[in-house]
């Protein structure tokens, strides 16, 4: 839902990043406001993955230039932890198992960190078995998998509907869902992006980060971004990701090939 | 990249229990030789069995060598630049509490183990040792009461001659091995227990070893003995101050179970460990044994290990009684420059016996961290089981694990089980848990208390919390 008079939720402005010295963003900016869903479609090796963990705040990616804006706050300051407790959130592509940890304290910590940060009691125990019973249903999960340790021996559908469940229980107002779509079946791909659609929200917004249409048939977009070699190309609304499905990424192609070129005629001449 | 560096610095809190006491110690010349095992004897006014005990012990010793298979290494320590005996000056031992020097109360106030009547920890008694001798003994009367004798093990050898003669040395021979050997020949003080027959020890038992001088090697021998029928469960705990010299403990325990008797005995070791250039910190030597005499007995060994420069120490348990039972559970952490090589050996002699052995080991830093263990299936042990599990965890690329598992089996109709596996704990747990909100130390200490749960659950309540602090403690900083 695209309302240009609500609240501006993430501002990401040129933003640049490398992996071990390798940049792979290439100055990618993007406004997100309350509200909206947005879709960041591009190949493998695109740099859509690699954006949402430089949101996040994963240690192996180093920012190299630009800025991220959260509610109007330095993001990139701030430790993973601290991002997510004031409400980003990232659906991760595989999600990490962590044997020996339950899954029910690791969801009551993480939620309790989140509640603390917003100035709301924490949850005991009991408590907390009684509100994540109730979110178990949005992703129409078992309750068994909260006796087990996280996300270990969860098949991938599982763990993606963990995911899901978590971002149910911590509220957030910017959900980066990356590949959420990738290894479901059709229907469990039903039961996670209606579990995305019943949280989305007019206060928070959400940027799904996907390789295919599919996702889209059933969370629809407010704006689809099409990335490429670090940078976005195109900015469109939901018939943009349906232009891509019919005629591929081969104009990507091209357009990568005219940017690169441009811009290596511009330090030659700046050399010159 | 923020994990390598907060990991690593998590691991290295400052040792809190690293302060001296200042009080006048008696101590004897160092060296060893026959003479001050005579003067060492002399001094606790022990009957002739004991010192032919301890003469006994001393020549077996001078012909041993020290062994060298454990995966540790240090450079040769000199048995003649140890002091065998110190003891804070005081005449005897203080029939009452307020005749103790109030700077030993003072020191295991500040130790957490507060030994005077009011604020004594409740329903356990504790015996608390200071260099080579015991200090004060909690609960001693309450525990007559029930017939439970709760002493230094030098009061016993004056008031309980005959039951020390009967068991001391008799799980561990004074020629067990080389530790084994010397503590025989130089012990000075440890805990004695004895449970009679059908009773319930209406406590737990607990003693906390003190070293204080520098220079000094702590010899402690401890015995327990639960008759027909008895059960208890008992607790060590050890600290000592930092110096950059190394200290040398070499204790012996021995636990005796009779028929249907049960021993639950736990440790939870903090000796110093040194610094993190692996300058200073006890060697570590201990050689404990329990021997389930009766059938259907039972000896549990839970320990937490995460002090010491050197850990070799290997609980065993030999069940011989039809239908006996030993356990050994153990969390082994290791940070810095530490080594550890640790494990258990259960070795079955009786039809049905069982075993279980559960090994948790970590390690951080540049540490070295091995499990050594040896079940072993006698001809006569017809339907004995064990199951072992041995799980490694690393944090941070520089610290190394190992598990050298040993089996022997001469009985066909016996099963053994034997589990292993390694994990580390990578940047991407950390960060997943910390992008859930979780901070970067609590990350790592739920992935490492989730680690060691299994061993945690085995201890008493009042120390489960207690090791997982410690724990947490220990890591402050090492994750990478």
């Amino acid at each position: 839902m695209i309302r240009s008079d609500a609240p501006v939720l993430l501002e990401i402005r040129d933003l640049r990043a490398s992996v071990e010295d390798q940049p792979i963003l290439k100055g990618v900016s993007l406004t997100i406001r309350a509200g909206e869903i947005h879709a960041v479609m591009g190949r493998n090796g695109s740099g859509k993955s690699t954006l949402s963990k430089v949101l996040a705040g994963h240690p192996a990616y180093r920012v190299t230039g630009g800025s991220v804006l959260y509610r109007g706050e330095d993001l990139l300051a701030l430790q993973p932890e601290q991002r997510a407790r004031i409400g980003l959130f990232l659906g991760f592509q595989y999600p990490i198992e962590i044997p020996g940890v339950s899954n029910l304290e690791f969801l009551r910590v993480a939620t309790n960190a989140r509640r603390q940060e917003q100035g709301s009691e924490e949850l005991d125990t009991f408590a907390f078995e009684d509100l994540v019973r109730e979110r178990l249903q949005v992703v129409q999960m078992d309750p068994a998998f909260l006796d087990r340790s996280v996300n270990e021996g969860f098949s991938g559908g599982e763990k993606k509907r963990n995911e899901i469940l978590q971002m149910a229980l911590l509220e957030p107002l910017v959900a980066i869902l990356d590949e959420t779509d990738s290894g479901l079946d059709i229907d469990a791909l039903r039961i996670v992006a209606g579990g995305v659609n019943q949280l989305a929200s007019a206060d928070n917004a959400t940027l799904l980060i996907t390789h295919y249409q599919r996702l889209l048939d059933v969370i629809t977009p407010d704006y689809v971004h099409v990335m490429a070699a670090g940078r976005i190309l195109r900015t469109g609304g939901k018939e943009l990701a349906l232009e891509l499905e019919e005629s591929g990424y081969d104009w990507v192609d091209a357009e990568i090939e005219r940017l690169e070129s441009t811009s290596a005629q511009r330090i030659t001449a700046e050399v010159g | 990249m923020t994990s390598a560096a907060t990991v690593g610095d998590l691991v290295s809190q400052p040792y809190k229990y690293g302060f001296v006491t200042d009080i006048e110690t008696e101590k004897i010349a160092k060296g060893l030789s026959e003479d001050v095992v005579r003067l060492i004897s002399a001094k606790k006014d022990e009957p002739a069995f004991l010192l032919d005990f301890r003469l006994r012990a001393y020549r077996q010793w001078l012909q041993m060598e020290e062994p060298d298979w454990a995966a540790i290494g240090h450079p040769p320590i000199d048995y003649q630049n140890i002091i065998y005996y110190a003891a804070p000056k005081q005449q005897d031992k203080k029939a009452s509490l307020d005749e103790v020097d109030p700077k030993l109360l003072e020191t295991f106030e500040k130790l957490g183990i507060p030994l005077s009547e009011q604020k004594r920890l409740t329903n356990v008694a504790v015996d608390a040792v200071f260099d080579s001798v015991s200090i004060a003994t909690t609960y001693k009367e309450k525990l007559a009461e029930h017939g439970v004798i709760f002493c230094s093990i030098s009061e016993a050898v004056k008031e309980h001659a005959e039951l020390i003669e009967r068991y001391l040395g008799s799980v561990v021979p004074s020629n067990d091995n080389y530790f084994a050997a010397l503590n025989s020949a130089v012990f000075s003080d440890g805990s004695f227990v004895f449970i009679p027959k059908g009773v319930a020890c209406p406590m737990d038992l607990s003693t906390y070893f003190r070293i204080n001088s520098g220079d000094t090697g702590q010899f402690e021998r401890t015995l327990i003995v639960a008759e027909a029928g008895a059960s208890v469960s008992y607790l060590e705990g050890c600290t000592a101050p930092m110096f950059d010299t190394n200290q040398l403990h070499a204790a012996v325990v021995e636990l005796v179970t009779l028929e249907d008797a049960s021993i639950k005995y736990s440790t939870v070791q903090n000796w110093y460990a040194g610094d993190e250039k692996g300058v200073g910190g006890i060697y570590n030597f201990v050689t404990k044994r329990g021997q389930c005499r009766g059938d259907r007995s039972h000896i549990s060994w839970t320990q937490v290990e995460t002090g010491s420069a050197i850990t070799w120490k290997y609980p065993s348990c030999v069940l011989q009684g039809a239908d006996s039972v030993g356990e050994f559970y153990s969390v082994a952490l290791t940070n810095n420059r530490q080594q550890a090589d640790t494990g258990s050996k259960m070795i079955h002699v009786g039809p049905r016996t069982r075993s279980t052995i559960v090994s948790k080991g970590i390690s951080a830093g540049h540490s070295s961290n091995s499990y050594r263990g040896l079940v072993q299936m006698g001809p006569k042990a017809v339907g004995a089981r064990n199951y072992s599990q041995c799980d490694s965890m690393l944090i941070g690329d520089q610290a190394a694990a190992n598990t050298y598992p040993y089996i022997r089996s001469q009985q066909p109709d016996a099963s053994i089980e034997h589990e292993a596996s390694t994990c580390r704990i990578s940047a991407d747990q950390l960060f997943y848990l910390q992008s859930r909100g979780i901070g970067f130390e609590e990350a790592v200490s739920m992935m490492v208390s989730g680690f060691c749960r299994d061993v945690f659950n085995q201890l008493p309540m009042e120390f489960a919390a207690e090791a997982d602090k410690l724990l947490a403690l220990k890591l402050e900083g090492s994750v990478g």
